[in-house]
């Protein structure tokens, strides 16, 4: 089995950012694909704490102890780039403003269900953060996930068993064995990454996969 | 004459009551009113509930009032951070109770109230656990959660530059929460980093005006 690694994802999913798109990155893989976005795209980026327009990290002693991602690292403003408050920023979020967003995901179910903000664990403390508005306004949602737990157990399941950060919510699922679209009719592979054959790609799937559809 | 300067934190924040709600502004460390938490821990008060995005992490910030047993809930939507030791402990122990609340619906629940509004519908939340017990509507297919307004009695906040009408400025991403919980609490008390003159700050560069602040106070930021 071909298993693609993390900046082979990320470099996935930037092929399906077009030129002139407004994206929001979660934390963590999501973060790494604008690493990986064509320099002749104009992306513009926004985070939940209130920015549009911000580039990389500053250079060693010139970060802006204010100038934050939602990751809370040091960034960068591009010219163009702007300032607003929260309310304005989930308004953009939950008005459909953002073009696409994309997160990580504990699980995603085979009607585009995902969960990734609790593990329903009793004693350590659960965190939403902006996760719930996120999946709800933007054009397109985008899940990045390894296939697998590290044991092997499917991330991409019939139904959500941990608790859902929205309902019927991804649009396209980038992992390290393929990328799969959720369509009505169910999860279509969309691509095998090369080497990878339908039958064992389905077998590490806890869904019932739609085998890809011959190119024309 | 209208001055919301004060020279003295003990005037700024000396009418904060145990039992009260109080809303800190900031994300992460960004906007973060330190210098005024660390006067509310001095003020002694107690059973404190706090609306903040995180809740303290390392022995800064709303950590030292967690850690000093200050607060009796955090309404919050990320308490959890690398380094949030001292809400995770008491959340362990069962020392503090937890609203928890998506982030947006934290920001527009203040708006809300700030406005006057009596609550909204959201698609944020529909469908999951922080929905449960929460009336809920299909509109045009589209599922929706009321959510209520949410107030406090003081907010502190954390601004760039004020006037004595109490007009601000902020910096870079320091914007954040500050300017909606302004709008959203009885009483709201400012840190700022430069008090300028009356005219010092052009109309159309002011992000809050005045009318919804209370006490201005000039003090170096601390950034832990």
């Amino acid at each position: 089995m071909n298993h693609l690694n993390t900046a082979q994802i990320a470099a996935r999913v930037a092929q399906d950012i077009p030129d002139g798109s407004y994206v929001n990155l979660g934390i963590g893989m999501p973060t790494e694909v604008a690493n990986h976005v064509p320099a002749d795209r104009e992306v513009i980026y926004h985070s939940e704490n209130g920015i549009l327009g911000f580039g990389g990290p500053p250079a060693a002693g010139e970060e802006d102890p204010d100038l934050i991602n939602a990751g809370k690292q040091h960034v960068t403003m591009l010219a163009g780039g702007s300032f607003f408050h929260h309310a304005d920023s989930f308004g953009m979020m939950r008005g459909g403003h953002l073009d696409i967003s994309v997160l990580g995901a504990y699980q995603v179910s085979a009607s585009g269900d995902l969960a990734n903000w609790s593990t329903g664990s009793e004693t350590f403390p659960p965190a939403v953060g902006g996760a719930m508005d996120l999946v709800v306004g933007a054009k397109k949602l985008f899940v990045v996930t390894r296939h697998n737990q590290k044991d092997g157990t499917p991330k991409i399941v019939e139904r959500c068993t941990y608790p859902l950060t929205g309902a019927g919510v991804v649009s396209r699922i980038y992992t390290d064995l393929a990328v799969i679209e959720v369509t009505a009719a169910g999860l279509q592979v969309v691509e095998l990454h090369a080497g990878n054959d339908f039958d064992a790609v389905q077998a590490l799937t806890g869904a019932a996969l739609l085998p890809p559809l011959p190119t024309p | 004459m209208m001055n919301k300067i004060t020279r003295s934190m003990a005037e700024a924040i000396g009418g904060i009551r145990d039992g009260d709600t109080v809303m800190c502004g900031g994300f992460g460390s960004s906007g973060v009113p330190f210098n005024l938490i660390d006067a509310l821990l001095d003020h002694g008060v107690r059973d404190l509930t706090i609306i903040a995005n995180n809740a303290g992490v390392g022995e800064t910030g709303l950590s030292k009032l967690l850690r000093e047993n200050r607060l009796r809930k955090v309404i919050c939507s990320y308490p959890r951070s690398p380094g949030s030791v001292w809400f995770e402990r008491r959340y362990e122990e069962k020392a503090i109770e937890l609203e928890l609340v998506p982030q947006g619906t934290l920001a527009e629940r203040m708006r809300a109230a700030g406005a006057g509004l009596g609550g909204f519908l959201t698609p944020t939340g529909y469908g999951t656990q922080l929905a449960e017990g929460k009336r809920t509507e299909v509109i045009d297919g589209v599922g929706y959660v009321f959510e209520q307004p949410l107030a406090a009695d003081v907010a502190l906040l954390r601004a760039k530059q004020g006037d004595r009408w109490g007009n601000l400025t902020f910096h870079t991403a320091a914007r954040n929460f500050n300017p909606v919980m302004a709008t959203a609490a009885r009483t709201v008390i400012v840190e700022v980093g430069q008090v300028v003159e009356l005219g010092d700050l052009a109309p159309d560069i002011i992000v809050t005006p005045g009318i919804f602040v209370d006490h201005i106070i000039e003090i170096e930021p601390i950034f832990p």
